[in-house]
């Protein structure tokens, strides 16, 4: 069981074009009816049905947690993925119905926080517009660091400025500007929680420079969904159900053995939050390894898989499902 | 806690929620805030003297001595910390700890040693101010003395030494219970005898 078993029929009430590379999706119930009520930092799944392939991506919402009649996410076009980004980029239409997943959130804000220090590069900036609205109704101080690649690329920048005022700080790459994390986590007061969205890169900078400051590690959070990425296909046993599935070179694990009807829980479906972690029965050959989930234990021992991200190439794969 | 521990505590093993105590340690940190009595004066000197010179620039020290005593506050301050004081009690000492603390920025390391009662209240007075538990180190030295809350009318009792206890303000016989609230930095005391008030109840000294 897991929450894209229960999806919730949505209809695209708009679809915006933010910049060449972003769009904006604006989701609202088919009947009119209040979405499920969420905070700041949660994502959905929205499930596409591309031409026969059905694939399941997790968004950050971006709207405002107290505004139930609709959701919104934004979307980077990534033409070298699997395809999932190009799906919403080239067929979602405004009026089209799709079905999205009750909102999780693994980003949430730490509310005994005496202050929230916000981290954005790019796209990562998503759940933070949501966190800020929930920050600035409940009064409690936040600032928000926005870097992105070039001023064109920067989704939001100019709005999120005039929206927050001395709360946001914009850096772009292209000016020449980016944050000095040493300074900025220097002089945060006592009780401050960081929240880190962003590339790979920026996010182990942020819990670095943190970390080596003396920052407890309960007050330093960060949200990196990786898309599946794309590989050989390859068969596995699955071993209750008795049968042999086949997983293709765009599709995950999780997706194939969804797609034979097998139960498996699942939730962020992007390698963070620990829910598909599967047991293997037997293992002849490579696991690859692409969650932030297991330790470097666990991989090396090859009794765990997470099978919305991670790989299998060799002989035999056997899983307890 | 074992007793063969390095901390030199002679805290047994009891319920969740009675404290036990590490040995101080310097971890990464921005700035390093100690506070200790006379009994933890050694803990503070282990750790500091150890620091390279120009960590000192860091260093804040905040000292409780016996009254009389001379020798460990000279050896305090001849450790060369950017700020030492020292005060006549836990509780000026705690409140200037509050003061320091509120200046303070996230990267703040603290570091308590001595009687259980200061480090209790040095733990309550870092976490008010906003510090993670997992920044705050506490060693444990001398008396088991323990401070006690009377349940009953709110009584702070210090340095309680015996088992049961007589609350000097509303005269009840009180149990000393190893159930510790550390909002208050105080074990709780409990009505030994409230269903036979005439009961008779021998007074041992217990906590050393």
């Amino acid at each position: 069981m897991s929450a894209s078993d229960h999806l919730i029929p949505v209809v695209v009430s708009n679809v915006v074009e933010v910049n060449p590379i972003i769009k904006r999706f604006e989701f609202k119930h088919v009947n009119g009816d209040e979405l499920p009520a969420f905070s700041g930092g949660a994502h959905i799944v929205v499930e596409m049905l591309d031409d026969g392939t059905k694939r399941k991506n997790p968004y950050s919402l971006m709207s405002s947690p107290f505004e139930r009649d609709q959701y919104s996410i934004s979307v980077r076009r990534d033409d070298t993925g699997r395809g999932g980004s190009k799906f919403m980029h080239e067929q979602v239409q405004p009026g089209m119905q799709m079905k999205i997943s009750a909102p999780v959130n693994l980003f949430a804000l730490d509310l005994r926080a005496r202050k929230h220090l916000m981290i954005a590069g790019g796209i990562g900036i998503t759940p933070f517009i949501a966190q800020m609205a929930q920050a600035d109704k409940l009064g409690v101080p936040f600032e928000l660091h926005y870097a992105a690649r070039s001023v064109s690329q920067a989704a939001y920048m100019d709005s999120l400025a005039d929206r927050f005022g001395d709360h946001v700080s914009c850096y772009c790459d292209d000016q020449g500007e980016s944050v000095d994390l040493e300074m900025l986590l220097s002089n945060q007061p006592l009780g401050t929680h960081v929240y880190v969205c962003g590339p790979k890169g920026m996010i182990e900078r942020v819990v670095e420079t943190a970390t080596s400051l003396g920052w407890p590690a309960a007050h330093v959070h960060f949200e990196h969904f990786l898309a599946p990425p794309v590989g050989e296909p390859f068969d596995v046993h699955l071993a209750k159900a008795g049968i042999d599935i086949t997983v293709g070179a765009e599709q995950s694990l999780l997706e194939a053995v969804e797609a034979s009807g097998t139960p498996i829980n699942c939730m962020c479906r992007g390698g963070a939050c620990g829910q598909c972690e599967t047991v293997v029965v037997a293992c002849e050959g490579e696991i690859m390894h692409n969650d932030h989930w297991l330790d470097e234990e666990q991989r090396a021992a090859k009794q765990r898989i997470m099978p919305c991200v991670s790989r299998f190439r060799g002989k035999r794969l056997e899983l307890d499902l | 806690m074992g007793p063969a521990t390095m901390s030199e505590s002679l805290i047994e093993e009891s319920i969740l929620s009675r404290p036990t105590y590490g040995t101080l340690k310097i971890v990464p940190g921005l700035a390093h805030y100690f506070l200790a009595d006379a009994s933890g004066a050694e803990c503070v000197i282990r750790v500091v003297q150890e620091l390279p010179r120009d960590m000192l620039e860091k260093v804040h020290i905040l000292y409780v001595p016996t009254p009389g005593e001379a020798a460990l506050i000279t050896s305090l301050y001849a450790l060369g910390a950017k700020r030492f004081e020292h005060f006549p009690t836990i509780e000026e000492a705690v409140a200037k700890l509050g003061d320091w603390l509120s200046d303070a920025k996230m990267g703040s390391q603290l570091y308590l040693a001595g009687t259980e009662g200061l480090v209790g209240q040095g733990v309550a007075k870092g976490e008010a101010c906003g510090l993670d538990h997992t920044a705050v180190q506490c060693e444990h030295r001398g008396s088991l003395a323990r401070r006690v809350q009377c349940v009953h009318c709110k009584t702070m009792i210090e340095d309680v030494t015996t088992q049961p206890v007589k609350c000097p303000s509303c005269d009840l016989l009180l149990l000393v219970r190893d159930h510790y609230s550390r909002r208050l930095a105080a074990f709780q005391g409990v009505c030994i005898n409230a269903e036979d008030p005439s009961e008779e109840i021998e007074i041992k000294e217990v906590f050393k």
